[in-house]
């Protein structure tokens, strides 16, 4: 049993008391600074990511996971409980959840969300030791061109699901390429895009775009606007769900599970995604689904299910391809770029302490994140009330000192700012900065992929097309394209995305 | 009504794609080109600023078309309240260490909030540079100055 033995030294590496108390921090950090009201898991790992420069590559990307799925969870906590979601994928808990919370089933929503997490969790981790390295093997075979084709599906994707406008969050898309650009090229040594600055020959700081664009954008739309929100948190009692809840939301996790696993797998697809079509089913199979947005049990179950079930196997795609499932993964990639690993399906051979110990520690992660929440939820509870004008200038201080600390300079700080600016008109102008993120960690890997296909081709570009796996890429992606321009495809994807923002 | 081009949504973002674009074609302009068959470094960004441009066009266009107004206000007052916070943040720590630093950081940008009192901020700024200190200096160990008024470098 390969898996078997592959897991064994996964939980050897997993298992150590070390990555163990970094799986554990992380686990904690995520979930106390995710269920702050109006931090996503984006920010949320965007600011805590220098944190984790200083250690090795495994204990970095465990502890990293941890924050994630601590931030995820933490995410939904606020969800319920304020209906201030930190992202879209925790928005569609937010629909029968705050219902719960408002019906004074705070507690069982609680429970329901975490219990649902954790069987999601558990499943989809399964998944991706299984299939994790089947993908890795397949993919060491394939070359340049399919590798160019899969990285402009991947994008195509993040571009087609991102909420608003196709044609702008291409342009973004093209923006992030262009990012991605900037610093010294690896084939020529030539520097390009860093008009003298000697700060930028190494490329603009990956933390710095992500801060900047999540962290610093969202703090000033945040204090633009103007908005009560009810909390419900003083009546979170009676926190185990009945029977009768646990045998509602039963079907509704698996179903979410395996929705979740299967799209959160495809590159480019978010959670969010897997979250809202978990949410879809299950109100199509109820028997009464006028219940759903009025405090429906199983669409609190089937969305987390989902959420956290896409999260895990986003990892596939990110581990064994080098190519990002969605903006958070991005970061992670970003992250292990930075710890000098380059990403791709050699990773799986070359370390694979790295890719099983990860693996391993979703386990231990999943199963830390219940026994930290049930018994927390009270003060995770009390902290959704923390007001904001104490949390932003914190979060901007982690920001800033986190940026400085990454090259001990004073110019990325001040790109981070820059970027924080454009970021900020880049969400008035409602330009979607998820599918930058996405072109600015692909871009140096797609333009190396391209330039080395067409050297083998000898500048032919029909080698994308004559080769299969590269063409059907290709046609995914220009079929999905093919589709969004077909009027009656399109009002019904903006519905689907709308009513996931909304949140009820 | 007819929306007014400074208030037409899609139109800015038109414009700063195109504006994005041509900047990146431009700059390009100086980096080998090489061919098809061997790429220079000047391929990928001329082809990507071309692709942005036209992006941009069309996303102008439609705006023209559309007229969608920008939703809500533009908060100029938080944007660069906290943009001054980062930049003065930058440049104090190279000049005169950490706590100045951090202090400012959190003074300046907490004015960007709705509601402002000092004994509050003061609190924070305090709780805010014993973490920060903590994690950072010495739990991170990095190699910072609290105090260091060193003008001179």
């Amino acid at each position: 049993m390969d898996v078997l033995s592959n897991l064994a030294l996964g939980f050897g590496v997993a298992l150590t008391l070390k990555n163990l108390a970094y799986c554990f921090l992380g686990v904690f950090l995520g979930t106390l600074i995710g269920v702050l009201p109006g931090i996503g898991p984006l920010v949320t790992i965007a600011m805590l990511l220098p944190l984790t420069f200083g250690l090795d590559p495994v204990s970095s990307l465990i502890m990293l996971a941890g924050i994630f799925y601590g931030a995820q969870y933490g995410g939904s906590t606020t969800a319920i409980l304020v209906n201030m979601p930190g992202e879209v994928s925790s928005a569609v808990t937010a629909i029968d959840g705050y219902q719960m919370a408002r019906q004074g089933r705070a507690g069982p929503a609680l429970a329901t969300a975490a219990i649902a997490s954790f069987v999601g969790g558990i499943i989809s981790t399964l998944i991706v030791a299984f299939f994790g390295p089947l993908v890795g093997k397949w993919a060491l075979e394939i070359g340049a061109a399919e590798y160019f084709s899969l990285m402009l599906m991947g994008l195509v994707f993040s571009a087609v699901l991102a909420h608003g406008d196709l044609v702008k969050s291409l342009a973004m898309v093209v923006i992030g390429l262009l990012l991605g650009i900037v610093g010294t090229d690896v084939t020529s040594g030539l520097p390009r895009f860093s008009f003298g600055v000697s700060e930028l020959l190494d490329g603009v700081g990956f933390t710095v775009v992500a801060v900047g664009l999540f962290a610093v954008a969202e703090i000033v739309q945040n204090l633009a606007r103007k908005e009560k929100v009810e909390v419900f948190a003083k009546d979170v009692k009676n926190l185990m769900p009945t029977w009768a809840d646990m045998k509602a939301a039963a079907m509704p996790t698996l179903r979410g599970t395996a929705l979740g696993s299967f799209f959160g797998a495809l590159p480019g697809i978010t959670a969010s995604v897997a979250a809202f079509s978990a949410y879809m089913v299950e109100k199509k199979l109820a028997k009464d689904p006028s219940r759903f947005g009025k405090g429906a049990i199983e669409g609190v179950a089937a969305p987390e299910a989902a959420n956290n079930a896409a999260a895990q196997t986003h990892f596939i795609p990110t581990l064994t391809l080098g190519i990002p499932a969605s903006a958070v993964m991005a970061l992670m990639l970003g992250a292990l770029t930075m710890q000098g690993i380059q990403p791709g399906p050699q990773v799986m051979t070359s370390k694979p302490e790295l890719f099983w110990g990860l693996v391993a520690s979703m386990f231990v992660g999943n199963v830390l994140l219940l026994v930290l929440n049930l018994p927390l939820v009270g003060l995770w509870a009390r902290l959704t009330q923390v007001p904001y004008r104490w949390l932003f200038p914190a979060i901007l201080m982690f920001a800033a000192l986190g940026n400085f600390s990454l090259n001990n300079s004073a110019m990325d700080v001040y790109l981070c700012a820059a970027i924080g600016v454009l970021g900020y008109v880049f969400a008035k102008l409602e330009c979607q900065p998820a599918p930058l993120i996405l072109g600015y960690v692909l871009g140096p890997m797609l333009e190396e992929n391209l330039r080395r296909a067409l050297l083998m081709s000898e500048g032919s570009f029909a080698v994308f097309v004559t080769r299969p796996i590269s063409l059907a890429f290709l046609a995914v992606a220009a079929l999905l394209l093919a589709a969004m321009v077909v009027p009656a495809v399109r009002q019904k994807k903006e519905l689907a995305v709308e009513e996931g923002a909304s949140g009820g | 009504m007819k929306t007014p081009l400074r208030a037409n949504r899609d139109f800015l973002a038109g414009l700063l794609f195109i504006a994005i674009g041509a900047a990146g074609f431009s700059a390009a302009l100086s980096y080998p080109f090489g061919s098809v068959h061997q790429m220079g470094p000047g391929f990928f960004p001329r082809v990507l600023g071309a692709i942005l441009v036209g992006f941009g066009v069309v996303t102008l266009a439609s705006g023209l078309r559309s007229g969608v107004r920008v939703e809500g206000e533009w908060g100029w007052f938080p944007l660069a309240t906290l943009t001054v916070s980062l930049v003065s943040f930058g440049w104090l720590m190279e000049h005169v260490g950490v706590i100045p630093s951090l202090a400012a950081l959190i003074v300046t940008s907490a004015y960007a909030g709705r509601e402002f009192k000092w004994g509050e901020v003061l609190a924070l700024t305090a709780a805010m540079c014993v973490l920060a200190v903590a994690i950072f200096i010495w739990g991170l160990g990095l190699p910072y100055p609290l105090f260091a008024f060193e003008f001179g470098r």
